[in-house]
């Protein structure tokens, strides 16, 4: 017995070291596996706050561009206000809406696109309904998929990020793809699994799939920048986006209405299948 | 440690993680290259200080900024990995003299300096962008983080040890 003790008392730091190493090391493959929500992230209390002050400070600095965006996406959605009017003089009722997906705006408090698994927090969390699986984009396209809510905050798995798979497709022709990040470029993505048929040009635009129930079809991604065809027959395709991934600061979660109906149709489909 | 060191080591723990979090995660020289100046606390650590708790503090230090940066636990691994081993390196560095009598960071020959600094850096990083990674196809990518980011840290926390380092020696 005393050997025993004496061997930890002699080892103490040894055995300190290691099993630290190992909490670590279980953290890290934790953050790798996707759908773990795990508290050492900056959707908490500290987190959040800390980036929330920071971004209080720096938000004046991109005031500029922001207004610009916004009065761009103004007068877009006002020329679509008045297009639809043309077809229907009637009142729409905005309280009572079917629109399969909702919108939710929040702001950007720290964002980061240098490492190869980045992730983005926000400053909306589960108490303004934000769950985990929600799509995230900004005027002008994909960003990612929230990954982890606190009460106050939210962290959203970048496109920007090796584990992340969106499935995506070409604007013209629906050939569909999965989209994935090589950590290259932080403007560029890798669209893969593209087959041989389709028809690619050089400047042709990648929207979302809508083959999961995350984000609506037709999201823009961004311009087809290169493409080579791979040993097995399909093409990879690098992919310019139109976010500048280095400068988000409104973003919109998007929350589909019907999600659960779909998900639970194809689960009763499976089951009844085995 | 006395009461005047334990509430300097503390200031220097929290500022060194806001000044990483709030400032240095943000500079991405040349679209990726951040300096990792954290390390500073492991690095000026009483060298006559208790080890264990040097493990446990850096491993702290180390969640703090994973937690910041949405890492899972690669900050924490590293820092306590140098944690672990810097008597290695000590000796390593300043040779006999570390075993035999209290030397000050300030007062050793700037090659010995360099040496115990650029080591602790490069280990630190080497086993933080491995794990960052974690990926073996990806080794190329996380050495070429390692080499500059490395450079940029070792300047910095130079820099910072000339700049501040006189007042107390």
């Amino acid at each position: 017995m005393q050997h025993i003790l004496f061997f930890f008392i002699r080892n103490k730091n040894f055995l300190l070291f290691f099993a630290l190493f190992l909490i670590a090391i279980s953290f890290t493959i934790q953050s790798n596996s996707y759908h773990t929500s795990s508290f050492v992230s900056s959707a908490n209390f500290l987190g959040g706050g800390v980036y929330s002050a920071r971004s209080s400070v720096t938000d004046y600095f991109g005031l500029e561009t922001e207004n610009q965006k916004l009065t761009e996406e103004n007068t877009y959605l006002r020329s679509q206000i008045t297009q639809l009017q043309r077809f229907s003089e009637a009142k729409i009722d905005t309280t009572i809406t079917n629109a399969p997906f909702y919108f939710k705006a929040a702001k950007v408090i720290n964002n980061n696109y240098t490492q190869s698994k980045n992730n983005i927090t926000i400053n909306k969390g589960s108490r303004d309904s934000i769950v985990i699986d929600q799509g995230v984009i900004t005027t002008q396209g994909l960003v990612g998929i929230v990954n982890n809510t606190s009460g106050g905050y939210a962290t959203i798995q970048s496109i920007l990020n090796t584990n992340s798979e969106i499935n995506a497709k070409l604007k013209k022709d629906s050939h569909f793809g999965t989209l994935v990040w090589d950590t290259r470029d932080p403007n560029v993505v890798q669209l893969r699994q593209i087959p041989r048929l389709a028809p690619l040009v050089v400047g042709d635009t990648i929207v979302t799939g809508g083959k999961s129930t995350i984000f609506p079809e037709g999201i823009l991604i961004g311009t087809i920048k290169d493409f080579v065809l791979t040993d097995d027959d399909s093409y990879v395709v690098d992919v310019h986006l139109f976010n500048d991934m280095t400068n988000l600061k409104q973003v919109y979660i998007i929350k589909p209405t019907q999600a659960t109906e779909i998900l639970n149709l194809e689960a009763a489909t499976e089951d009844a299948e085995q | 440690m006395q009461n005047s060191e334990i509430i300097q080591n503390i200031i220097r723990f929290i500022g060194l993680a806001l000044l990483q979090v709030l400032v240095l995660n943000h500079i991405n020289f040349l679209g990726y290259i951040n300096p990792y100046m954290y390390v500073l606390f492991v690095l000026i650590f009483p060298f006559t200080g208790n080890r264990t708790l040097l493990i446990f503090l850096g491993f702290l230090l180390g969640l703090t900024i994973d937690m910041f940066s949405d890492t899972g636990g690669v900050h924490a691994a590293a820092t306590v990995f140098i944690a672990y081993i810097r008597p290695v390196l000590l000796k390593f560095a300043f040779g006999i003299s570390y075993e035999y009598n209290v030397i000050k960071l300030n007062q050793v020959p700037i090659n010995e300096r360099l040496l115990y600094i650029s080591g602790m850096v490069i280990i630190h990083h080497l086993v933080l962008f491995l794990l960052e990674t974690f990926n073996i196809s990806h080794i190329l990518l996380a050495l070429r983080s390692t080499l500059f980011s490395s450079i940029f840290s070792i300047l910095l926390i130079f820099c910072v040890l000339v700049l501040f380092g006189r007042k107390r020696s």
